[in-house]
């Protein structure tokens, strides 16, 4: 849908053509779509989307692309899955898992803004696609860039899961490992994007990419009968996500989905890197950049380009920010996997872990409609829980073998 | 000398170029003598405070300046500065 009509500076309001450009050259502010919100309200419905396709293109209308060929068409539409039993051990009523752990096709949200990315990198006439990456942006653009036959490099640190390495290099990208944190290969991509002319999709074609984190918030609403959450609990890295889910929801209002948003959006991070919650609990609005150092490398962004809106919607939405020891994280992980049957990576173990910590805190009260965010798949960062979870039981191939380790009465269970 | 790399929305005053020289002390001495020789980068660069803008990142050898002196940064001969967009990443 041709619903977009510039980019505009959100600092300074000065606007630009839809290019492949993200930094205001004013005062170097973020870009960010600027829609027309009019022709969107008369276009759209929740039966027009209920009729669209079961992905994220079904709110193609509130997307940053000119369509009507989409790459990346199975993205989105994850589960929304009643957490029942982690509702009752938290004592919470009515807990929601957005599950982006089977997001296609990378089991990652990641999928998500790749999807977008590509689609508007396509139309805009991009050959080569390129990305910084702590892991699962990069497994998602080099997957997406096999399918759409195109080139692709992608920057990561040095020190990521192997599966995240593997997740690359089977798609045969250009695989640039760079020593360094992602601060670092964030800042060389940065330098790189200025020299050539490729479709960075988390630098120049940012602006249309971060707005692929909008679908995570329709899909919940829609999810949920079109009710908004009374809370949220997002993984923050760089702030976007975050920044986007609040964006997308008063989007539902402003385009007449929904009569009102009453939802508190809450930020999570791991100890080892917590710029953005730490500055929500000291009350400032801005950030110290830090060095990374977490379990949680899919969230270790010590200088996070979306801080600074991170903290400005948490504190509009009246809702909170915190942060999780390793340890807690991986608790997090086990949790949710021994209760939901969901296996998250670190970031989720850093979600749920947060998750509990506000409910003890009388954040999130037990009546409070809630949604953690899911956002990756515990098999991407097996190193992270490898000594936590115990070993097989080996026995012989002998019935006596196994009773003798089990010890199972003929109509019970046991355990060994 | 030091070398000063130059993001692509501040190349329309460095005549295009993406690397250029100055002679500086600090960073904020470099703030200044860039202004000298592309005329209104300061203003870009700095608020009207005088502070760096919030989405403008420095690096003097590859580390961010918040994790030195920030503008008191000093610089000697052969430092590479890089002027980074903040807004990138994620």
């Amino acid at each position: 849908m041709a619903t977009m009509k510039a980019l505009v500076c959100r600092e300074c309001g000065k606007e630009y053509p839809t290019k492949a450009i993200h930094v205001c050259e004013m005062c170097f502010g973020p870009l960010e779509v600027k829609y027309n919100y009019e022709e969107i309200k008369r276009n759209i419905s929740r039966k027009k989307i209920q009729d669209g396709p079961d992905s994220i293109w079904r709110y193609a209308d509130l997307l940053p692309v000119q369509g009507p060929t989409y790459l990346g068409p199975h993205a989105g539409m994850t589960p929304l899955v009643r957490a029942k039993n982690l509702g009752a051990f938290l004592g919470l009523d009515e807990l929601y898992i957005k599950n982006d752990t089977v997001n296609h096709p990378t089991l990652s949200f990641k999928d998500r803004v790749v999807a977008v990315a590509i689609t508007r990198a396509r139309e805009l006439g991009f050959e080569t696609i390129a990305c910084a990456s702590t892991g699962n942006l990069a497994n998602s653009v080099a997957a997406h860039a096999a399918a759409a036959g195109m080139r692709a490099y992608v920057f990561i640190p040095g020190d990521l899961e192997a599966a995240k390495v593997l997740g690359n290099l089977i798609y045969k990208p250009n695989v640039v490992e760079v020593e360094g944190n992602y601060d670092d290969v964030n800042r060389l991509c940065s330098e790189i994007a200025g020299e050539h002319g490729w479709a960075f999709v988390n630098i120049n074609i940012r602006p249309y990419y971060a707005e692929g984190s909008k679908t995570l918030a329709y899909e919940t609403v829609e999810q949920l009968g079109w009710r908004t959450p009374d809370q949220v609990v997002i993984p923050m890295a760089s702030g976007s996500l975050l920044t986007k889910i609040w964006k997308g929801l008063h989007e539902m209002k402003t385009v007449g989905l929904i009569d009102d948003v009453k939802t508190k959006i809450n930020g999570a991070q791991a100890e080892g890197c917590s710029p953005i919650s730490t500055a929500f609990k000291s009350g400032r609005d801005f950030f110290k950049p830090v060095k990374p150092k977490t379990i949680a490398k899919s969230l270790a962004i010590g200088n996070p380009a979306d801080g600074y809106y991170a903290l400005k919607a948490t504190a509009e939405s009246k809702g909170s920010m915190d942060m999780v020891s390793d340890d807690e994280v991986v608790e997090g992980i086990k949790l949710l996997a021994q209760t939901e049957g969901i296996f998250a990576e670190t970031a989720g173990g850093v979600t749920i872990g947060v998750l509990q910590k506000l409910v003890k805190q009388g954040t999130i009260k037990k009546s409070d409609v809630t949604v953690a965010y899911i956002t990756g798949n515990g098999l991407k960062t097996q190193e992270a829980v490898i000594d936590a979870v115990g070993r097989p039981h080996r026995i012989q191939p002998s019935l006596v073998s196994f009773e003798q380790t089990f010890k199972v009465g003929k109509h019970g269970g046991g355990d060994a | 000398m030091i070398k000063v790399r130059i993001p692509t929305p501040l190349r329309p005053l460095t005549k295009g170029q993406g690397e250029v020289e100055a002679q500086a002390k600090s960073i904020a001495d470099m703030i200044e003598t860039l202004n000298g020789s592309y005329p209104g980068i300061k203003d870009r660069l700095c608020d009207e405070t005088g502070e760096l803008r919030r989405f403008v990142n420095m690096y003097v050898n590859e580390e961010d300046i918040r994790f030195l002196k920030g503008k008191e940064t000093s610089l000697k001969d052969g430092d590479e500065v890089s002027i980074v967009p903040a807004i990138a990443g994620g």
